[in-house]
């Protein structure tokens, strides 16, 4: 059920944008307007989300410590796992971010009959998850070439070495393939791993489906219906310097496709897809386990009430005396 | 011959029955399935007095098992401005509420969904609990598309299912490691149990030991008398096993280092086992130390009530140190007491300036990880010993153990103390084997009652959430003859001796110092054929 109200959002939007194109004749407002309000809502409402979380101070310091923490001088402290410098924290996180370590060492629990509970290495969540990520990030920067005159040289140097197999023309890139692969392995497992699907979200159907339609959208366009890349690329050219121009005789696909980008831009903010800046903030992993030697300061530190020593003293005081411990007071 | 058992009762429970674990979950979706309370699976709520005690709100007599909790009228209201003021006061809070992506590496890490099965204990459910209010009434997405975003109406059954759920949690934070953003569900349950708080939703195994530690300065409610008895018994003890007398300073003005351990030390066994190896090693030592009767609590069950009370208990420590006028503290072997020492006590309660970086009297190590907070954690101070070759030893006087480790949650996750503990267990005893490296140090499993849940009426899901633990030492009692579990850690030592009881038994607990003193060549000892226990130091089977 909640795998079908994801895809049926996803198909009611590709709908619409079809339907308003072909039928409609609503090119400026799909290929237009939605893209500049999307672009717009996604810029400001990703300044807001972050603005809002850095709004929050981080009162204590809670690094979830995965290594040997920095003591005495010979035992060997763990620079990644429990960095006790603003470098190792930075190395910690940056391999966090571009290779999502902690992901890496996942593992997969059964309990066997005895019982024995066995825990072993599991990579696959971690390899869909790094082939859709990169391959995504990859895809993004080939678009430049759309968007960009000229075009930047590395952009030219990615799309070249994507291109390497040459298979078919135009030519397949292995990073298409990889991006609609790996999301398809994210969509097999949120299906079919009991736990997974009971955890999962509309919402988190909805975000994969969209992106399925954008790489599905993007695929035909460039290996089945051939789009005229010159105009499209005009027409991206036209975007970004605010003087927008409408492809001469665009296929109602590509409409479809900016549409779909313009829906995950628009959605982006308000959705768990923030995820990726939210990780840069995340304060049991970029803080550095120093907290014994730096004090840590919390912004809004109250007092509270406490019971004090003179209290507790005028409490148990003949007590104390009889037992012979010492007193403040006599 | 049929023996009757209760709930709260370890032999209620059988093994093959408790194993028939399914981790696929139900077909009714999480959102209109209520948790069913019965004894073994929730804690009785706090007793009114201690509630006025602490002057926490609505004090009253309730069960979990009724239909009214006789909630405040505006409980509603409550629990959003709760919400909405944490949201304000803590990033993570706000952070983990919004990026989780569920992808579902967390869900076998929890040591409760692992042992039972139901699936509101994988980590990531037990944070959508909350988050799914949170997006109903914090987020634009949520208010526009209710449940297609996640978010959900809050009634009282989210309120009785955040109970049952927030007080399943140890607070362990395993879940945290494997999460690719860091998401700690010790932080989201410390802000439900917070939230739960400010109905007067609290349980007395946490409420009385806070409101004991309050008034008599630790959890047991030990006044400053019976302190000083329950120590001079354990100097009688040591004196009967090793012919030394050992000295009890207490509230000792002038003294150089201030000693503060759980009170959990003071009675239960195996912990006094190991409050006594301390005693030893001070005196052998000539360490100038005290004990203090007002700060005679490390532990801190603040930390599983709120921040503030956190605070309002760990204030002691540092007050005392100031009125005793020491250079600096010494931490005795406790789990949760050393994330409070290491991640909040400063922050909280210092800058200790008043103290003195703490320096070794012994080695002349200045402990220099340690110079803001001043505190220093024993095993670190026993290992700089041990390096330097300060104390004799004789390992041999272990050698009826076979010890296994096991890494408490806190000082694992939350400090990353892991050398330390292996160093001074490797010097002080000769037959130590790990182990699977998928259950110790960062991946360390809790003992089932952390978090102020390691009580007796708790006892099914203690039992289930100690099976990882319990099985790992089974492993190695099979597979190496293991027959003691080693932990530096108060809660531990009484957990996980039920955990080992049911799971591995005739493995049996004991604190690291426990071992270190019986392996200590004292001066001036008598023939030591008894270790601190009371029993034969070599097993009467060896050759």
């Amino acid at each position: 059920m909640k795998v079908w109200y994801g895809f049926m959002g996803v198909v009611a939007l590709m709908i619409l944008a079809g339907v308003g194109v072909q039928a409609l004749g609503l090119q400026t407002l799909f290929g237009v307007v939605v893209p500049y309000a999307a672009m717009g809502i996604f810029l400001v409402g990703v300044v807001v989300k972050i603005l809002s979380w850095a709004r929050s101070p981080v009162p204590f310091h809670i690094p979830t410590t995965c290594g040997q923490q920095r003591s005495l001088s010979w035992i060997r402290s763990s620079y990644l796992d429990s960095p006790h410098t603003k470098f190792g924290v930075l190395c910690r996180m940056g391999l966090e971010v571009l290779c999502f370590r902690s992901l890496f060492g996942n593992t997969k629990m059964a309990v066997r009959p005895g019982p024995k509970v066995v825990h072993g290495p599991t990579q696959w969540l971690w390899a869909g998850a790094m082939v859709f990520h990169w391959c995504m990030l990859v895809v993004l920067l080939r678009h430049l070439r759309f968007f960009a005159e000229p075009v930047p040289a590395f952009v030219g140097a990615i799309t070249s070495l994507d291109g390497f197999f040459q298979l078919g023309l135009p030519e397949l890139y292995l990073t298409t393939a990889g991006l609609l692969g790996g999301l398809l392995y994210l969509l097999a497992r949120r299906i079919w791993v009991p736990q997974v699907r009971y955890i999962s979200l509309p919402a988190d159907y909805f975000s994969l489906f969209l992106l399925i339609g954008i790489a599905t959208t993007g695929i035909l366009l460039r290996h089945f219906i051939k789009i005229d890349l010159e105009s499209v690329k005009g027409f991206a050219l036209g975007l970004v310097a605010f003087v927008p121009v409408l492809p001469v005789q665009a296929h109602y696909l590509f409409y479809v496709h900016v549409f779909l980008v313009s829906i995950l831009l628009a959605y982006f903010p308000f959705s768990k897809l923030m995820h990726f800046a939210g990780v840069f903030l995340s304060p049991t992993r970029n803080l550095a386990n120093d907290s014994r030697a730096r004090r840590h300061v919390n912004p809004w530190n109250a007092p509270v009430k406490t019971h004090t020593y003179a209290e507790y003293e005028d409490e148990f005081r003949e007590r104390m005396v009889g037992a012979g411990l010492p007193v403040e007071k006599t | 011959m049929a023996e009757t058992f209760k709930p709260d009762q370890m032999a209620f429970y059988k093994q093959d029955e408790l194993v028939r674990i399914d981790h696929k979950p139900p077909t009714t979706a999480w959102m209109r399935t209520k948790p069913k309370f019965k004894i073994g699976n929730f804690i009785y709520p706090a007793k009114p007095k201690n509630l006025e005690y602490m002057g926490f709100p609505n004090p009253r007599v309730w069960s979990p098992t009724d239909e009214d909790w006789k909630l405040p009228a505006n409980w509603k209201e409550i629990i959003l401005n709760g919400i909405r003021e944490r949201l304000d006061k803590y990033r993570s809070f706000k952070v983990f509420m919004d990026i989780c992506v569920r992808c579902g590496a967390c869900a076998d890490k929890c040591h409760f969904f692992i042992g039972g099965g139901d699936p509101k204990n994988m980590p990531v459910l037990r944070a959508e609990l909350l988050r799914s209010i949170y997006r109903s009434d914090f987020t634009t997405a949520g208010r526009i598309l209710g449940s297609l975003a996640g978010g959900r109406p809050l009634t009282v059954d989210v309120i009785k299912e955040w109970f049952f759920y927030f007080y399943q949690c140890t607070e362990c934070r395993r879940c945290s490691v494997f999460c690719p953003y860091g998401i700690d569900t010790a932080e989201i349950t410390m802000m439900a149990r917070e939230l739960l708080n400010l109905l007067g939703l609290n349980v007395n195994w946490i409420m009385e030991p806070v409101a004991n530690c309050f008034r008599t300065g630790n959890h047991l409610g030990i006044q400053p008398h019976g302190l000083k008895d329950t120590l001079e018994f354990f100097a009688d003890d040591i004196e009967t096993y090793t012919g030394v007398r050992v000295d009890i300073p207490m509230n000792k003005k002038g003294a150089d280092i201030l000693f503060v351990t759980p009170s959990g030390d003071f009675l239960a066994d195996p912990g006094i086992y190991t409050c006594m190896g301390y005693m030893v090693l001070f005196h052998e030592l000539g360490l100038n130390y005290t004990w203090s009767t007002y700060a005679s609590e490390g532990g801190n069950f603040g930390l599983f009530t709120s921040h503030e009370t956190i605070k309002r208990l760990n204030a002691k420590i540092y007050a005392e140190a100031k009125r005793l006028g020491v250079k600096w503290i010494l931490g005795g072997e406790c789990g949760h007491m050393w994330r409070v020492l290491h991640q909040y006590m400063d922050t909280m309660n210092g800058p200790a300036d008043f103290l003195q970086v703490p320096r070794s009297p012994i080695t002349g190590t200045e402990f220099a990880h340690a110079r803001s907070t001043k505190m220093v954690h024993i095993v670190e101070f026993t290992a700089d010993l041990i390096k330097h070759g300060k104390l004799k030893l004789d390992p041999s006087r272990n050698d009826k153990l076979k010890v296994t480790f096991h890494d408490s949650c806190n000082p694992a996750r939350a400090m990353g103390i892991f050398e330390e503990p292996r160093y001074v267990i490797r010097n002080v005893c000769n037959n130590f084997y790990e182990m699977p490296e998928n259950t110790i140090r960062e991946q360390t499993f809790c003992c089932g009652g952390g978090s102020g849940l390691g009580t007796d009426e708790m006892m099914e899901m203690r039992l289930r959430g100690g099976l990882p633990r319990g099985n790992a030492v089974h492993h190695v009692q099979q597979k190496h003859g293991v027959n003691r579990l080693a932990a530096m850690c108060a809660i531990d030592r009484a957990t996980l001796s039920t955990v080992c009881e049911y799971w591995a038994p005739e493995v049996r607990v004991t604190g690291i110092h426990e071992m270190v003193a019986n392996a200590m060549v004292l001066k001036g000892e008598t023939k030591r054929e008894l270790d601190l226990r009371g029993e034969p130091l070599h097993s009467q089977e060896a050759e």
